[in-house]
């Protein structure tokens, strides 16, 4: 993975829009949040392989970057993204990594369910 | 350490290993014990990218993968299995068929010794479901037929609740094997192993207990 390049990014966003894709999405501070300081509540999100179509997707922002995906019913939307790659599937994987490198929000399209 | 007839480990993450009984196995291994490990997952939710990254989270399981092979390696262990479960997703998983993952691990391998983590005090739900199935599995089994069941724990409250260890391992005599263990875990590791060359050097009081005597718990029925 690299640092966002914003138009790199967004060419990838538009060319997975209006066709049918695999999402994961994830949010996380690690397991041991709360055995590390008691007083962190500890909270996280995470999907994967939702069968979404998006309209249209947007990268924001001046980095970290915010990107939302617009679905004919609902969105999907995801802060702290600094780091991308594009694999060897043609995935888009984003990433969202703390000031250690440790990843805190994970994104990921896909046109083939992930593995 | 006794001589076992066969050790059975069990833990969700590749590296679990490494911190709590690395120096354990390798004793075993040396004393010609045979020692299977079931790992469950391959740590696919993993936070450790390598700084700067150099994993993904979808190239992580891969790279994690190689590296509990070279760790299973540096230990000796003769017969590591991979369960293919999903990290982070344990204790969500059917009860009953990690129960019987296990029982039917225990009835082919007979070991004289499992070590897992204990339950309630092991800090990652992970960890916590995979412990509470090792002991249902145990549990069934007729008392005086039981193989010894050793614990890891480390949350907060686990010397207040279960008092002080009762099996303490000097792994003195297999640190470097326990050293090449956590570097085998190289993406999780990388960080935290920085300045081990200058604490062997400098004698660090702390470290050096830390990586030498290795804690468990007998499980209480």
């Amino acid at each position: 993975m690299k640092p966002i390049d914003r138009t790199e990014v967004q060419n990838a966003i538009d060319s997975f829009a209006g066709q049918d894709v695999y999402l994961h999405l994830e949010t996380t501070n690690g397991a041991y949040a709360t055995h590390v300081d008691e007083a962190f509540f500890s909270a996280g999100a995470y999907i994967r392989n939702a069968f979404i179509q998006y309209e249209h997707g947007k990268i924001v922002g001046d980095g970290p970057y915010r990107i939302g995906l617009k679905l004919n019913i609902g969105w999907v939307y995801a802060e702290g993204v600094n780091h991308f790659e594009i694999d060897e599937h043609g995935r888009l994987l984003l990433a969202g990594l703390d000031f250690t490198g440790k990843l805190a929000v994970s994104m990921q399209i896909s046109s083939t369910p992930f593995e | 350490m006794e001589k076992e007839r066969h050790v059975l480990v069990i833990f969700p993450h590749p590296d679990d290993e490494a911190f709590s009984v690395s120096g354990t196995l390798a004793l075993h291994r040396e004393a010609g014990t045979p020692v299977t490990y079931l790992c469950l997952t391959l740590g696919e939710m993993g936070r450790n990218l390598g700084n700067p990254p150099f994993a993904t989270r979808e190239s992580l399981p891969k790279i994690r993968k190689k590296e509990l092979i070279d760790a299973a390696n540096a230990i000796g262990i003769q017969d590591l299995r991979m369960l293919g479960l999903r990290d982070k997703t344990i204790e969500f998983e059917d009860d009953e068929k990690l129960t019987s993952l296990f029982t039917d691990a225990i009835n082919e391998l007979n070991p004289s010794l499992i070590i897992t983590f204990y339950p309630g005090y092991s800090v990652h739900p992970d960890h916590e479901a995979t412990a509470r199935a090792v002991v249902r599995a145990v549990e069934r089994i007729e008392e005086k037929e039981r193989p010894k069941l050793h614990c890891v724990a480390f949350s907060n409250n686990c010397i207040d609740d279960l008092g002080q260890p009762d099996i303490v391992h000097d792994i003195s005599a297999v640190e470097n094997k326990k050293v090449d263990t956590f570097t085998a875990h190289r993406s999780q590791t990388e960080a935290m192993v920085v300045d081990w060359k200058e604490k062997f050097e400098n004698q660090d009081a702390d470290f050096l207990d830390w990586i030498r005597k290795e804690r468990l718990w007998t499980y209480k029925f």
